[in-house]
Protein backbone atom coordinates (compact mmCIF):
# COMPACT_ATOMS: atom_id res chain seq x y z
CA UNK A 1 0.00 0.00 0.00
CA UNK A 2 2.97 2.37 0.93
CA UNK A 3 4.28 1.89 -2.31
CA UNK A 4 1.35 2.50 -4.22
CA UNK A 5 1.54 5.64 -2.50
CA UNK A 6 5.03 6.45 -3.40
CA UNK A 7 4.58 6.00 -6.79
CA UNK A 8 1.65 7.44 -7.17
CA UNK A 9 1.99 10.50 -5.60
CA UNK A 10 5.19 11.19 -4.18
CA UNK A 11 7.17 10.71 -7.68
CA UNK A 12 5.10 12.91 -9.83
CA UNK A 13 4.91 15.74 -7.28
CA UNK A 14 9.02 15.57 -6.78
CA UNK A 15 9.53 15.69 -10.89
CA UNK A 16 7.03 18.44 -10.84
CA UNK A 17 9.58 20.31 -8.38
CA UNK A 18 12.39 19.93 -10.52
CA UNK A 19 10.74 21.02 -13.22
CA UNK A 20 10.28 24.21 -10.52
CA UNK A 21 13.74 24.27 -10.22
CA UNK A 22 14.90 23.69 -13.67
CA UNK A 23 12.51 25.97 -15.22
CA UNK A 24 12.02 29.29 -12.58
CA UNK A 25 15.37 31.04 -14.12
CA UNK A 26 13.93 30.93 -17.83
CA UNK A 27 10.34 32.13 -16.34
CA UNK A 28 12.50 35.24 -14.62
CA UNK A 29 14.96 36.14 -17.74
CA UNK A 30 11.94 35.87 -20.03
CA UNK A 31 9.17 38.21 -17.42
CA UNK A 32 12.38 41.07 -17.38
CA UNK A 33 12.50 41.27 -20.67
CA UNK A 34 9.50 43.43 -21.01
CA UNK A 35 10.83 45.08 -17.82
CA UNK A 36 10.63 49.26 -18.16
CA UNK A 37 14.53 48.83 -17.03
CA UNK A 38 16.19 51.77 -17.87
CA UNK A 39 19.50 51.38 -17.13
CA UNK A 40 20.49 48.45 -14.47
CA UNK A 41 17.35 45.45 -15.20
CA UNK A 42 17.44 44.53 -11.66
CA UNK A 43 14.08 45.98 -10.19
CA UNK A 44 10.73 45.72 -11.71
CA UNK A 45 9.52 49.07 -13.17
CA UNK A 46 6.35 48.27 -15.32
CA UNK A 47 5.69 46.43 -18.47
CA UNK A 48 6.90 47.35 -21.70
CA UNK A 49 7.27 45.84 -25.18
CA UNK A 50 9.77 48.80 -26.01
CA UNK A 51 12.56 46.32 -25.21
CA UNK A 52 11.28 43.30 -28.09
CA UNK A 53 10.92 46.44 -30.04
CA UNK A 54 14.13 47.70 -30.37
CA UNK A 55 16.27 44.35 -29.69
CA UNK A 56 19.46 46.08 -30.76
CA UNK A 57 18.36 49.34 -28.55
CA UNK A 58 21.85 48.06 -26.73
CA UNK A 59 24.33 47.88 -29.41
CA UNK A 60 27.07 45.83 -27.59
CA UNK A 61 23.90 43.06 -26.85
CA UNK A 62 23.32 43.08 -30.82
CA UNK A 63 27.03 42.93 -31.70
CA UNK A 64 27.94 40.05 -29.55
CA UNK A 65 25.07 38.00 -30.94
CA UNK A 66 25.92 38.38 -34.61
CA UNK A 67 29.44 37.51 -33.35
CA UNK A 68 27.85 33.99 -31.37
CA UNK A 69 25.92 33.34 -34.16
CA UNK A 70 28.91 33.59 -36.73
CA UNK A 71 31.14 31.49 -34.45
CA UNK A 72 29.11 29.02 -33.79
CA UNK A 73 28.40 28.23 -37.29
CA UNK A 74 31.46 28.16 -38.40
CA UNK A 75 32.44 26.11 -35.59
CA UNK A 76 29.58 23.55 -36.21
CA UNK A 77 30.19 23.19 -39.84
CA UNK A 78 34.22 22.67 -39.55
CA UNK A 79 33.50 19.80 -35.96
CA UNK A 80 30.72 18.60 -38.01
CA UNK A 81 32.78 17.23 -41.13
CA UNK A 82 35.63 16.43 -39.30
CA UNK A 83 33.45 14.59 -36.58
CA UNK A 84 31.01 12.44 -39.11
CA UNK A 85 34.68 11.48 -41.03
CA UNK A 86 36.22 9.89 -37.92
CA UNK A 87 32.76 8.52 -36.68
CA UNK A 88 32.75 6.85 -39.79
CA UNK A 89 36.09 5.29 -39.55
CA UNK A 90 35.98 4.70 -36.16
CA UNK A 91 33.11 2.23 -36.87
CA UNK A 92 33.29 1.07 -40.15
CA UNK A 93 36.88 0.49 -40.33
CA UNK A 94 39.91 -1.82 -38.65
CA UNK A 95 43.16 0.14 -38.48
CA UNK A 96 46.01 -0.01 -35.56
CA UNK A 97 45.83 2.51 -32.99
CA UNK A 98 42.63 2.26 -32.69
CA UNK A 99 42.30 2.60 -28.94
CA UNK A 100 44.75 5.71 -29.55
CA UNK A 101 41.98 7.93 -31.57
CA UNK A 102 39.96 6.82 -28.83
CA UNK A 103 41.62 8.01 -25.90
CA UNK A 104 42.65 10.86 -28.00
CA UNK A 105 38.63 11.69 -28.30
CA UNK A 106 37.91 11.22 -25.21
CA UNK A 107 40.36 12.92 -23.43
CA UNK A 108 39.18 16.67 -24.60
CA UNK A 109 35.53 15.57 -22.76
CA UNK A 110 37.28 14.76 -19.58
CA UNK A 111 39.01 17.71 -19.47
CA UNK A 112 37.38 20.56 -17.29
CA UNK A 113 36.99 23.58 -19.34
CA UNK A 114 39.48 25.76 -18.10
CA UNK A 115 42.44 23.68 -18.78
CA UNK A 116 41.65 23.51 -22.43
CA UNK A 117 40.86 27.08 -22.28
CA UNK A 118 44.15 27.68 -20.19
CA UNK A 119 46.31 25.46 -22.37
CA UNK A 120 44.85 27.03 -25.73
CA UNK A 121 46.02 30.46 -24.29
CA UNK A 122 49.12 29.47 -23.50
CA UNK A 123 49.76 27.87 -26.96
CA UNK A 124 48.33 31.31 -28.65
CA UNK A 125 50.88 33.35 -26.62
CA UNK A 126 53.57 31.16 -27.05
CA UNK A 127 53.08 31.14 -30.48
CA UNK A 128 52.22 35.19 -30.17
CA UNK A 129 48.76 34.80 -32.19
CA UNK A 130 46.58 37.88 -30.84
CA UNK A 131 43.65 36.25 -29.53
CA UNK A 132 40.34 36.99 -30.99
CA UNK A 133 37.25 35.80 -33.41
CA UNK A 134 39.45 33.47 -35.47
CA UNK A 135 41.04 31.61 -31.59
CA UNK A 136 37.38 31.53 -30.78
CA UNK A 137 36.53 29.20 -33.87
CA UNK A 138 39.45 27.35 -33.26
CA UNK A 139 38.75 26.23 -29.90
CA UNK A 140 35.03 25.80 -30.20
CA UNK A 141 35.78 23.07 -33.16
CA UNK A 142 38.43 21.59 -30.79
CA UNK A 143 35.75 21.25 -28.04
CA UNK A 144 32.73 20.20 -30.41
CA UNK A 145 34.63 17.56 -32.48
CA UNK A 146 34.55 14.54 -29.79
CA UNK A 147 30.83 15.71 -29.07
CA UNK A 148 30.04 15.17 -32.90
CA UNK A 149 32.34 12.01 -32.94
CA UNK A 150 29.47 9.99 -29.96
CA UNK A 151 26.51 11.60 -31.90
CA UNK A 152 27.23 10.32 -35.21
CA UNK A 153 29.00 6.94 -34.05
CA UNK A 154 26.11 6.10 -32.57
CA UNK A 155 23.92 6.09 -35.94
CA UNK A 156 27.07 4.80 -37.85
CA UNK A 157 26.50 1.85 -35.42
CA UNK A 158 23.14 1.21 -35.82
CA UNK A 159 22.90 1.12 -39.69
CA UNK A 160 23.03 -1.95 -41.37
CA UNK A 161 25.92 -3.14 -43.68
CA UNK A 162 23.97 -5.03 -45.59
CA UNK A 163 22.34 -2.01 -47.42
CA UNK A 164 25.43 -0.92 -48.79
CA UNK A 165 25.81 -4.45 -49.52
CA UNK A 166 22.95 -4.27 -51.71
CA UNK A 167 24.08 -1.05 -53.45
CA UNK A 168 27.33 -2.82 -54.72
CA UNK A 169 25.64 -5.72 -55.45
CA UNK A 170 23.13 -3.40 -57.94
CA UNK A 171 26.16 -2.16 -59.19
CA UNK A 172 26.37 1.07 -57.25
CA UNK A 173 30.21 2.67 -57.52
CA UNK A 174 31.66 2.79 -53.71
CA UNK A 175 31.19 6.26 -54.15
CA UNK A 176 28.04 6.16 -55.31
CA UNK A 177 26.77 3.64 -52.87
CA UNK A 178 28.48 5.93 -49.91
CA UNK A 179 26.52 9.57 -51.19
CA UNK A 180 22.99 7.76 -52.20
CA UNK A 181 22.81 4.71 -49.81
CA UNK A 182 24.63 5.65 -46.40
CA UNK A 183 24.84 9.23 -46.18
CA UNK A 184 21.19 9.55 -46.32
CA UNK A 185 20.74 7.38 -43.48
CA UNK A 186 23.03 8.80 -41.53
CA UNK A 187 21.63 12.26 -42.39
CA UNK A 188 19.21 12.25 -38.89
CA UNK A 189 22.64 11.65 -36.99
CA UNK A 190 24.80 14.38 -38.73
CA UNK A 191 21.80 16.80 -38.31
CA UNK A 192 21.80 16.01 -34.09
CA UNK A 193 25.29 16.14 -33.64
CA UNK A 194 25.58 19.71 -35.77
CA UNK A 195 22.59 20.84 -33.44
CA UNK A 196 24.77 19.55 -30.22
CA UNK A 197 27.54 22.02 -31.73
CA UNK A 198 25.88 24.76 -32.20
CA UNK A 199 24.30 24.80 -29.02
CA UNK A 200 27.87 23.79 -27.33
CA UNK A 201 29.46 26.69 -29.09
CA UNK A 202 26.81 29.48 -28.85
CA UNK A 203 26.75 29.06 -25.23
CA UNK A 204 30.10 28.26 -24.43
CA UNK A 205 31.39 30.90 -21.78
CA UNK A 206 35.12 29.31 -19.86
CA UNK A 207 36.88 28.50 -22.90
CA UNK A 208 35.63 31.52 -24.74
CA UNK A 209 37.24 33.87 -21.90
CA UNK A 210 40.54 32.32 -22.61
CA UNK A 211 40.53 32.71 -26.06
CA UNK A 212 38.54 35.56 -26.73
CA UNK A 213 40.66 38.48 -26.38
CA UNK A 214 38.44 41.91 -27.31
CA UNK A 215 36.11 39.92 -29.34
CA UNK A 216 32.57 39.68 -27.80
CA UNK A 217 30.30 37.06 -27.77
CA UNK A 218 27.20 36.83 -25.69
CA UNK A 219 27.53 35.12 -22.88
CA UNK A 220 30.42 36.87 -22.22
CA UNK A 221 29.14 40.16 -23.01
CA UNK A 222 26.31 39.20 -20.05
CA UNK A 223 28.82 37.96 -17.57
CA UNK A 224 31.28 41.19 -18.46
CA UNK A 225 28.25 43.75 -17.54
CA UNK A 226 26.81 41.49 -14.56
CA UNK A 227 28.76 43.72 -12.49
CA UNK A 228 27.43 46.85 -14.18
CA UNK A 229 23.70 45.86 -15.26
CA UNK A 230 22.26 43.66 -17.68
CA UNK A 231 20.51 45.92 -20.57
CA UNK A 232 16.97 44.15 -20.95
CA UNK A 233 17.92 43.44 -24.61
CA UNK A 234 19.87 40.76 -23.41
CA UNK A 235 16.92 39.45 -21.75
CA UNK A 236 15.26 39.90 -25.30
CA UNK A 237 17.89 38.03 -27.11
CA UNK A 238 18.24 34.73 -24.41
CA UNK A 239 14.00 34.64 -24.52
CA UNK A 240 14.56 34.92 -28.46
CA UNK A 241 16.47 32.31 -28.62
CA UNK A 242 14.71 30.19 -26.57
CA UNK A 243 11.45 30.71 -28.54
CA UNK A 244 13.24 29.69 -31.76
CA UNK A 245 14.62 26.60 -30.46
CA UNK A 246 11.57 25.64 -28.78
CA UNK A 247 9.69 26.10 -31.99
CA UNK A 248 12.56 23.71 -34.24
CA UNK A 249 12.33 21.22 -30.97
CA UNK A 250 8.75 20.85 -30.97
CA UNK A 251 7.84 21.26 -34.78
CA UNK A 252 10.75 18.22 -35.25
CA UNK A 253 8.90 16.11 -33.00
CA UNK A 254 5.61 17.03 -34.75
CA UNK A 255 7.31 15.58 -38.22
CA UNK A 256 8.89 12.70 -35.98
CA UNK A 257 5.26 11.91 -34.66
CA UNK A 258 3.63 11.60 -38.00
CA UNK A 259 6.45 10.23 -39.66
CA UNK A 260 5.94 7.28 -36.87
CA UNK A 261 2.07 7.20 -37.85
CA UNK A 262 2.31 7.37 -41.43
CA UNK A 263 4.75 4.37 -40.94
CA UNK A 264 2.65 2.76 -38.58
CA UNK A 265 -0.33 2.89 -41.33
CA UNK B 1 45.50 -24.91 -55.39
CA UNK B 2 48.44 -23.92 -53.71
CA UNK B 3 48.79 -20.89 -56.43
CA UNK B 4 45.17 -19.77 -55.64
CA UNK B 5 45.55 -19.48 -52.00
CA UNK B 6 47.97 -17.54 -52.53
CA UNK B 7 46.50 -15.08 -54.84
CA UNK B 8 43.40 -15.25 -52.74
CA UNK B 9 45.66 -14.43 -49.54
CA UNK B 10 47.23 -11.76 -51.59
CA UNK B 11 44.28 -9.88 -52.62
CA UNK B 12 42.70 -9.87 -49.64
CA UNK B 13 45.84 -8.24 -48.00
CA UNK B 14 46.11 -5.41 -50.78
CA UNK B 15 42.36 -4.83 -49.53
CA UNK B 16 42.68 -5.14 -46.34
CA UNK B 17 45.51 -2.31 -46.58
CA UNK B 18 43.36 -0.20 -49.17
CA UNK B 19 40.54 0.00 -46.57
CA UNK B 20 42.79 0.85 -43.81
CA UNK B 21 44.08 3.75 -45.83
CA UNK B 22 40.98 5.10 -46.55
CA UNK B 23 40.57 4.90 -42.57
CA UNK B 24 43.19 6.92 -42.13
CA UNK B 25 41.76 9.45 -44.91
CA UNK B 26 39.00 9.90 -43.29
CA UNK B 27 40.67 10.25 -39.12
CA UNK B 28 43.53 12.43 -40.28
CA UNK B 29 42.54 15.40 -40.55
CA UNK B 30 39.84 15.62 -37.28
CA UNK B 31 42.90 13.96 -35.67
CA UNK B 32 45.65 16.07 -36.73
CA UNK B 33 43.50 18.84 -35.75
CA UNK B 34 43.01 17.84 -31.44
CA UNK B 35 46.69 17.24 -32.10
CA UNK B 36 47.51 20.62 -32.81
CA UNK B 37 44.64 22.20 -30.88
CA UNK B 38 44.60 20.14 -27.62
CA UNK B 39 47.90 17.58 -27.27
CA UNK B 40 50.11 20.69 -28.51
CA UNK B 41 48.64 23.19 -26.32
CA UNK B 42 48.33 20.85 -23.31
CA UNK B 43 52.17 19.75 -23.61
CA UNK B 44 52.99 23.92 -23.64
CA UNK B 45 50.69 23.95 -20.57
CA UNK B 46 53.08 21.53 -18.97
CA UNK B 47 56.12 23.57 -19.71
CA UNK B 48 54.69 26.62 -18.85
CA UNK B 49 54.07 24.59 -15.37
CA UNK B 50 57.26 24.69 -15.13
CA UNK B 51 59.02 28.07 -16.12
CA UNK B 52 59.73 30.48 -13.46
CA UNK B 53 59.05 34.13 -13.54
CA UNK B 54 61.04 36.82 -14.01
CA UNK B 55 62.20 39.29 -10.90
CA UNK B 56 62.08 42.58 -11.65
CA UNK B 57 61.06 41.52 -15.54
CA UNK B 58 57.68 43.15 -17.30
CA UNK B 59 54.38 42.03 -16.58
CA UNK B 60 53.77 38.35 -17.64
CA UNK B 61 57.69 37.38 -18.45
CA UNK B 62 58.82 33.97 -18.14
CA UNK B 63 61.83 31.83 -18.66
CA UNK B 64 62.36 28.11 -19.45
CA UNK B 65 63.35 26.82 -16.26
CA UNK B 66 62.37 23.18 -14.45
CA UNK B 67 60.87 24.55 -11.72
CA UNK B 68 59.13 21.95 -10.21
CA UNK B 69 58.51 23.99 -6.72
CA UNK B 70 55.97 25.63 -8.90
CA UNK B 71 53.80 22.51 -8.24
CA UNK B 72 54.22 22.74 -4.64
CA UNK B 73 53.89 26.38 -4.10
CA UNK B 74 50.63 26.04 -6.00
CA UNK B 75 49.35 22.94 -4.09
CA UNK B 76 50.20 24.34 -0.41
CA UNK B 77 48.69 27.84 -1.38
CA UNK B 78 45.48 26.73 -2.84
CA UNK B 79 44.75 23.37 -0.99
CA UNK B 80 41.39 25.05 0.18
CA UNK B 81 40.21 26.02 -3.40
CA UNK B 82 41.24 22.73 -4.68
CA UNK B 83 39.08 21.37 -1.52
CA UNK B 84 36.07 23.46 -2.24
CA UNK B 85 36.51 22.26 -6.33
CA UNK B 86 36.13 18.82 -5.71
CA UNK B 87 34.08 18.82 -2.37
CA UNK B 88 31.49 21.39 -4.09
CA UNK B 89 31.79 19.05 -7.43
CA UNK B 90 31.36 16.51 -5.58
CA UNK B 91 28.08 17.20 -3.59
CA UNK B 92 26.71 18.89 -6.98
CA UNK B 93 26.51 15.40 -8.65
CA UNK B 94 25.17 13.93 -5.66
CA UNK B 95 22.07 15.80 -5.35
CA UNK B 96 21.75 15.99 -9.40
CA UNK B 97 21.48 12.44 -9.31
CA UNK B 98 19.31 12.57 -6.19
CA UNK B 99 17.09 14.96 -8.11
CA UNK B 100 17.58 13.89 -12.18
CA UNK B 101 16.97 10.20 -11.43
CA UNK B 102 13.73 10.02 -10.30
CA UNK B 103 13.17 12.72 -12.94
CA UNK B 104 14.24 10.87 -15.41
CA UNK B 105 12.22 7.95 -13.89
CA UNK B 106 8.96 9.56 -14.21
CA UNK B 107 9.75 10.51 -18.05
CA UNK B 108 10.97 6.96 -19.39
CA UNK B 109 8.76 4.44 -17.24
CA UNK B 110 6.13 6.69 -16.15
CA UNK B 111 5.24 8.08 -19.28
CA UNK B 112 5.70 5.23 -21.87
CA UNK B 113 2.73 4.82 -22.30
CA UNK B 114 1.36 8.67 -23.28
CA UNK B 115 3.97 9.43 -25.36
CA UNK B 116 3.19 12.71 -26.15
CA UNK B 117 3.47 13.75 -22.49
CA UNK B 118 6.93 12.27 -22.60
CA UNK B 119 7.89 14.05 -25.47
CA UNK B 120 6.83 17.53 -23.89
CA UNK B 121 8.40 16.38 -20.57
CA UNK B 122 11.70 15.49 -22.46
CA UNK B 123 11.42 19.20 -24.06
CA UNK B 124 11.13 21.24 -20.30
CA UNK B 125 14.35 18.75 -19.30
CA UNK B 126 16.56 20.04 -22.52
CA UNK B 127 14.57 23.62 -22.86
CA UNK B 128 17.51 24.93 -20.17
CA UNK B 129 20.00 24.51 -22.81
CA UNK B 130 17.75 27.14 -24.72
CA UNK B 131 18.69 30.23 -22.78
CA UNK B 132 22.43 31.26 -22.32
CA UNK B 133 23.50 29.24 -18.70
CA UNK B 134 25.03 32.78 -17.73
CA UNK B 135 21.96 34.68 -18.21
CA UNK B 136 20.22 31.97 -16.16
CA UNK B 137 22.52 32.08 -13.79
CA UNK B 138 22.37 35.58 -13.13
CA UNK B 139 18.95 35.30 -12.81
CA UNK B 140 19.47 33.10 -9.69
CA UNK B 141 21.41 35.35 -8.36
CA UNK B 142 18.39 38.04 -8.98
CA UNK B 143 16.07 35.90 -7.62
CA UNK B 144 17.59 34.92 -4.08
CA UNK B 145 19.46 38.41 -3.50
CA UNK B 146 19.12 40.16 -0.26
CA UNK B 147 15.57 42.11 -1.17
CA UNK B 148 14.33 39.38 -3.23
CA UNK B 149 10.35 38.18 -2.95
CA UNK B 150 12.04 34.98 -2.30
CA UNK B 151 14.50 35.92 0.82
CA UNK B 152 11.53 38.06 2.22
CA UNK B 153 8.58 35.45 2.11
CA UNK B 154 11.20 33.08 3.58
CA UNK B 155 12.02 35.79 6.64
CA UNK B 156 8.67 36.20 7.11
CA UNK B 157 7.45 33.07 7.73
CA UNK B 158 10.84 32.33 9.69
CA UNK B 159 11.94 29.83 7.62
CA UNK B 160 15.14 32.15 7.22
CA UNK B 161 16.96 33.87 10.19
CA UNK B 162 16.23 37.88 9.59
CA UNK B 163 20.18 38.15 9.13
CA UNK B 164 20.50 35.07 7.09
CA UNK B 165 20.95 35.49 3.14
CA UNK B 166 20.91 33.46 0.29
CA UNK B 167 23.50 34.55 -2.12
CA UNK B 168 27.11 34.74 -1.71
CA UNK B 169 27.42 31.37 0.28
CA UNK B 170 28.33 27.98 -0.35
CA UNK B 171 25.04 26.88 -0.97
CA UNK B 172 23.82 29.16 -3.50
CA UNK B 173 27.22 27.61 -4.72
CA UNK B 174 26.47 24.38 -4.83
CA UNK B 175 22.78 24.89 -5.86
CA UNK B 176 24.17 26.47 -8.92
CA UNK B 177 26.41 23.68 -10.05
CA UNK B 178 23.58 21.43 -9.77
CA UNK B 179 21.24 23.56 -11.55
CA UNK B 180 23.51 24.35 -14.13
CA UNK B 181 24.25 20.43 -15.07
CA UNK B 182 21.08 18.56 -14.16
CA UNK B 183 19.78 18.19 -17.40
CA UNK B 184 23.42 16.59 -18.22
CA UNK B 185 22.43 14.13 -15.43
CA UNK B 186 18.85 13.36 -16.75
CA UNK B 187 19.48 13.02 -20.28
CA UNK B 188 21.96 10.45 -19.81
CA UNK B 189 20.09 8.84 -17.23
CA UNK B 190 16.36 8.87 -19.07
CA UNK B 191 18.21 7.07 -21.94
CA UNK B 192 18.61 3.95 -20.28
CA UNK B 193 15.50 4.19 -18.17
CA UNK B 194 13.38 4.46 -21.16
CA UNK B 195 15.90 1.40 -22.47
CA UNK B 196 14.89 -0.61 -19.24
CA UNK B 197 12.54 -3.96 -19.74
CA UNK B 198 9.89 -3.34 -17.09
CA UNK B 199 9.43 -7.48 -17.35
CA UNK B 200 12.29 -7.79 -15.83
CA UNK B 201 11.40 -5.61 -12.51
CA UNK B 202 7.82 -7.29 -12.59
CA UNK B 203 9.84 -10.91 -12.47
CA UNK B 204 11.66 -9.20 -9.21
CA UNK B 205 8.51 -8.23 -8.06
CA UNK B 206 6.80 -12.12 -9.33
CA UNK B 207 9.82 -13.72 -7.14
CA UNK B 208 8.93 -12.00 -4.06
CA UNK B 209 11.02 -9.52 -4.03
CA UNK B 210 10.25 -5.87 -1.91
CA UNK B 211 10.30 -3.18 -4.66
CA UNK B 212 13.16 -1.80 -2.72
CA UNK B 213 15.68 -4.79 -3.30
CA UNK B 214 13.81 -5.56 -7.07
CA UNK B 215 15.55 -1.28 -7.73
CA UNK B 216 18.36 -2.40 -6.04
CA UNK B 217 19.47 -5.70 -7.99
CA UNK B 218 17.10 -5.10 -10.86
CA UNK B 219 16.78 -1.53 -12.25
CA UNK B 220 19.96 0.17 -10.20
CA UNK B 221 22.33 -2.31 -12.48
CA UNK B 222 20.32 -2.25 -15.51
CA UNK B 223 20.99 1.66 -15.71
CA UNK B 224 24.15 2.11 -14.12
CA UNK B 225 25.15 3.38 -17.63
CA UNK B 226 23.23 6.68 -17.45
CA UNK B 227 24.27 6.83 -13.56
CA UNK B 228 28.16 7.04 -15.02
CA UNK B 229 27.81 9.10 -17.89
CA UNK B 230 25.74 11.48 -16.36
CA UNK B 231 27.84 11.79 -13.53
CA UNK B 232 30.88 12.58 -15.16
CA UNK B 233 28.83 15.03 -17.29
CA UNK B 234 28.16 16.68 -13.94
CA UNK B 235 31.24 16.25 -12.40
CA UNK B 236 34.22 17.16 -14.38
CA UNK B 237 32.33 20.50 -15.74
CA UNK B 238 31.41 21.28 -12.00
CA UNK B 239 35.24 20.75 -10.90
CA UNK B 240 36.35 23.17 -12.82
CA UNK B 241 33.77 25.85 -13.15
CA UNK B 242 34.17 28.95 -11.63
CA UNK B 243 30.96 30.82 -13.19
CA UNK B 244 28.65 29.72 -10.20
CA UNK B 245 31.04 30.81 -7.72
CA UNK B 246 31.53 34.28 -9.14
CA UNK B 247 28.42 35.03 -9.59
CA UNK B 248 26.44 33.01 -6.50
CA UNK B 249 29.40 33.38 -4.00
CA UNK B 250 32.06 35.63 -2.45
CA UNK B 251 35.72 35.33 -1.59
CA UNK B 252 35.09 32.60 1.09
CA UNK B 253 33.60 30.19 -1.84
CA UNK B 254 36.29 30.34 -4.62
CA UNK B 255 37.14 27.21 -6.69
CA UNK B 256 40.41 26.04 -8.71
CA UNK B 257 38.88 27.80 -11.82
CA UNK B 258 38.33 31.20 -10.08
CA UNK B 259 42.32 30.91 -9.26
CA UNK B 260 43.25 29.61 -12.79
CA UNK B 261 41.21 32.72 -14.05
CA UNK B 262 42.45 35.32 -12.17
CA UNK B 263 46.55 34.21 -12.03
CA UNK B 264 45.71 34.32 -15.80
CA UNK B 265 44.14 37.70 -16.65
CA UNK B 266 44.46 39.56 -13.00
CA UNK B 267 47.99 38.51 -11.87
CA UNK B 268 49.46 37.12 -15.28
CA UNK B 269 51.44 34.71 -13.14
CA UNK B 270 51.22 31.73 -16.08
CA UNK B 271 53.60 29.20 -14.26
CA UNK B 272 51.04 29.15 -11.30
CA UNK B 273 48.00 29.07 -13.51
CA UNK B 274 49.78 26.54 -15.73
CA UNK B 275 50.56 24.34 -12.89
CA UNK B 276 47.11 24.77 -11.30
CA UNK B 277 45.57 23.63 -14.53
CA UNK B 278 47.96 20.40 -14.83
CA UNK B 279 46.93 19.88 -11.29
CA UNK B 280 43.21 20.05 -12.08
CA UNK B 281 43.20 17.90 -15.25
CA UNK B 282 45.77 15.11 -13.91
CA UNK B 283 43.10 14.70 -10.64
CA UNK B 284 39.75 15.03 -12.77
CA UNK B 285 41.56 12.27 -15.03
CA UNK B 286 42.36 10.07 -11.87
CA UNK B 287 38.86 10.26 -10.82
CA UNK B 288 37.50 9.65 -13.98
CA UNK B 289 39.47 6.43 -14.73
CA UNK B 290 39.51 4.95 -11.33
CA UNK B 291 35.18 5.48 -11.50
CA UNK B 292 34.75 3.94 -14.90
CA UNK B 293 37.03 0.87 -13.73
CA UNK B 294 34.77 0.49 -10.32
CA UNK B 295 31.77 0.66 -11.85
CA UNK B 296 32.64 -2.09 -14.44
CA UNK B 297 31.76 0.56 -17.46
CA UNK B 298 34.56 0.81 -19.83
CA UNK B 299 33.23 0.00 -22.93
CA UNK B 300 31.52 3.37 -22.10
CA UNK B 301 34.56 5.08 -23.89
Amino acid sequence: MKRLSFGRYLLPVYAALAFLYLLTPIAYTFAFSFNDAGRSNLVWRGFTFTNWQNPCGAPAVCESVVNSLQIGVLATVISTVLGTMIAIALVRYRFRLRAGANLLLFLPMATPEVVLGAALLAQFLNLRVNPGFATIVIAHVMFCISFVVVTVKARVASLDPRLEEAAADLYASPRAAFWRVTFPLLLPGIAAAALLAFSLSFDDFIITNFNSGNTDTFPKFVYVSATRGIPAQANVMGSAMFLIALIIVVTGQVLAARRRRAAAT
Amino acid sequence: MTAALVVGHGTEVAGARRRSRTAWLLLAPGLLYLFVFFVAPVAVLLLTSLFERVPGGPVGATRPAFAVSNYVDAVVTYAPQFGRSFLYAFIATVLALAIGYPLAYVIGVRCRTRPLLQGVLLVLVIAPFFTSFILRTIAWKQILADDSVVVSVLKTVSLLPDDARLTATPVAVVAGLTYNFLPFMTLPVYASLERLDLRLVEAGGDLYATPISTFRHVTLPLTMPGIVSGSLLTFIPAAGDYVNSALLGNAGTSMVGNVIDSRFFRVVDYPTAAALSVILMAAVLLLVAWYVRRSGTEDLL
